[in-house]
């Protein structure tokens, strides 16, 4: 089957799932939400304490199970890593802050807009605004360096850890924190959610599929590709609302959002910005943690302990609109992106260009 | 022989801009030669990305794997219709 094919069918099964899974229980317009649903993991493990979103959501270990299974099956898992991983930590931090102003990560920014929900494209406009910036840099030869390879055991924890966490949700032992109300508290089954997360984590191992990565390639090399994926998942999502009777327009009153376009617009810029400089959205992190990607597992951590944070520090926005403390950290994590960018770029990086045998 | 990009170890979509970067700087030899660039990455990402974007470009593509150790694809990169 040919790519094109592959990432089709990915972001059309990712779309249907991610209404399915709302349908089954999962918040509205959240049936999938990789930023929400990582902050809900930390809730659920007691990093922090904001009791409306606490839950071990199986959907996480879902997708970093059935990337790892694609991976092996194909023969693609391979222990890597090395690549600035204290800078990735340090990126997937900041790009789950600005995806908890905004109340999403990229994939749930298209789920609210195939909802109706029109605050989401100032979501759209700031991620792409982001990932722009981000591009530009990539351009002058911004590169967080090259992974080498590194023993198994680097890319088995997080697999182990994903089991883990779903043994822990269904065993449930006191430790563990869950909603009684609120966002956390709404969930489908623990073996749907599983299912769908195993499902969409294989196949967007096998698509390379990628929120940010759509827009980035088509902004750096005109290439709409991986944007065909991210359209997809908005057809298929937004025609299932439609039928399905949850489809509602306009800017009030949407569920888990907030209205302030220019925080929208700001937060979903740092999003797309560490996305582009991370080489992926935070779904693609997750799937390159499944695949053995050690660097991938970094990002990973730092948006769990950056969940945490968010709440613990009145950092993360509610209905009610963003708090004084996320417009601050939106801006702290634009200037540390910043700063990581600049610094990242090797200036003295040409083509890479060698003259080989015939030169000689 | 032609130029040579060396992606390895490079995530997306560095390998790719390389790559882009390269084939601007390249043109095509008209000795007869057709191979404009190969380019060394390690994963199945970088080898498809880099395979379908020269192919945009209208260039023939080619993928050797194993040649450089277990982990290296050559991705090589033809000037169209020449090879």
């Amino acid at each position: 089957m040919n790519q094109r094919r592959v990432v089709l069918i990915s972001g059309a099964v990712v779309g249907a799932l991610s209404v399915a899974l709302a349908v089954a229980g999962n918040p509205a317009n959240m049936g999938i939400c990789v930023a929400c649903f990582i902050r809900d993991i930390a809730g659920g493990l007691g990093l922090h304490r904001a009791e409306v979103v606490q839950y071990l959501r199986p959907e996480i270990p879902g997708f970093i199970l059935g990337s790892m299974l694609a991976a092996v099956a194909t023969g693609e898992f391979r222990a890597r890593g090395g690549s600035s991983p204290v800078l990735r930590f340090v990126l997937g931090f900041f790009v789950i802050i600005g995806a908890l102003v905004f109340l999403g990560c990229p994939l749930r920014m298209i789920l609210r807009l195939a909802g109706g929900d029109l605050n989401a494209v100032f979501g759209i406009v700031g991620f792409a605004a982001g990932i722009w910036v981000g591009a530009i840099l990539l351009r002058r030869g911004f590169t967080l360096g090259r992974s080498s390879r590194v023993s198994i055991g680097n890319a088995l924890v997080l697999p182990i850890l994903s089991a883990f966490l779903l043994i822990l949700v269904i065993a449930m032992p006191a430790f563990i924190f869950a909603s009684s109300k609120g966002p956390g508290s709404a969930h489908a089954p623990v073996l749907w959610a599983l299912v769908a997360g195993l499902v969409v984590g294989a196949l967007a191992q096998r698509s390379r599929l990628c929120l940010a990565g759509g827009i980035r390639d088509l902004i750096l090399i005109r290439d709409p590709h991986l944007f065909s994926g991210f359209a997809a998942i908005f057809v298929v999502s937004l025609a299932l609302n439609l039928i399905s009777g949850r489809f509602k327009l306009g800017f009030e009153g949407q569920p888990v959002a907030h209205t302030d376009w220019m925080w929208n617009f700001l937060s979903m810029a740092t999003v797309g910005l560490g996305a582009a400089l991370l080489g992926g959205c935070p779904l693609r992190q997750c799937i390159l943690a499944g695949e053995g990607d050690t660097d991938g597992v970094m990002a990973f951590l730092g948006m769990l302990v950056g969940a945490a944070f968010a709440h613990n520090w009145g950092i993360a926005s509610s209905a009610a609109g963003p708090t004084a403390n996320g417009k601050t950290a939106t801006i702290v994590a634009l200037v540390v992106m910043a700063v990581i960018g600049y610094m990242g770029i090797d200036a003295s990086r040409r083509p890479n260009q060698k003259r080989t045998a015939k030169e000689a | 022989m032609a130029y040579r990009v060396d992606a390895r170890g490079l995530s997306c979509p560095q390998p790719v801009v390389m790559t882009k970067r390269a084939l601007e700087a390249t043109i095509p030899e008209e000795s007869g030669l057709s191979e404009v660039l190969e380019v060394l990455v390690d994963n199945h990402t970088a080898m498809e990305n880099v395979s379908r974007f020269a192919r945009h470009r209208g260039f023939d593509v080619q993928v050797e794997v194993g040649e450089e150790g277990d982990d290296c694809c050559i991705v090589r990169i033809y000037a169209k219709g020449l090879r």
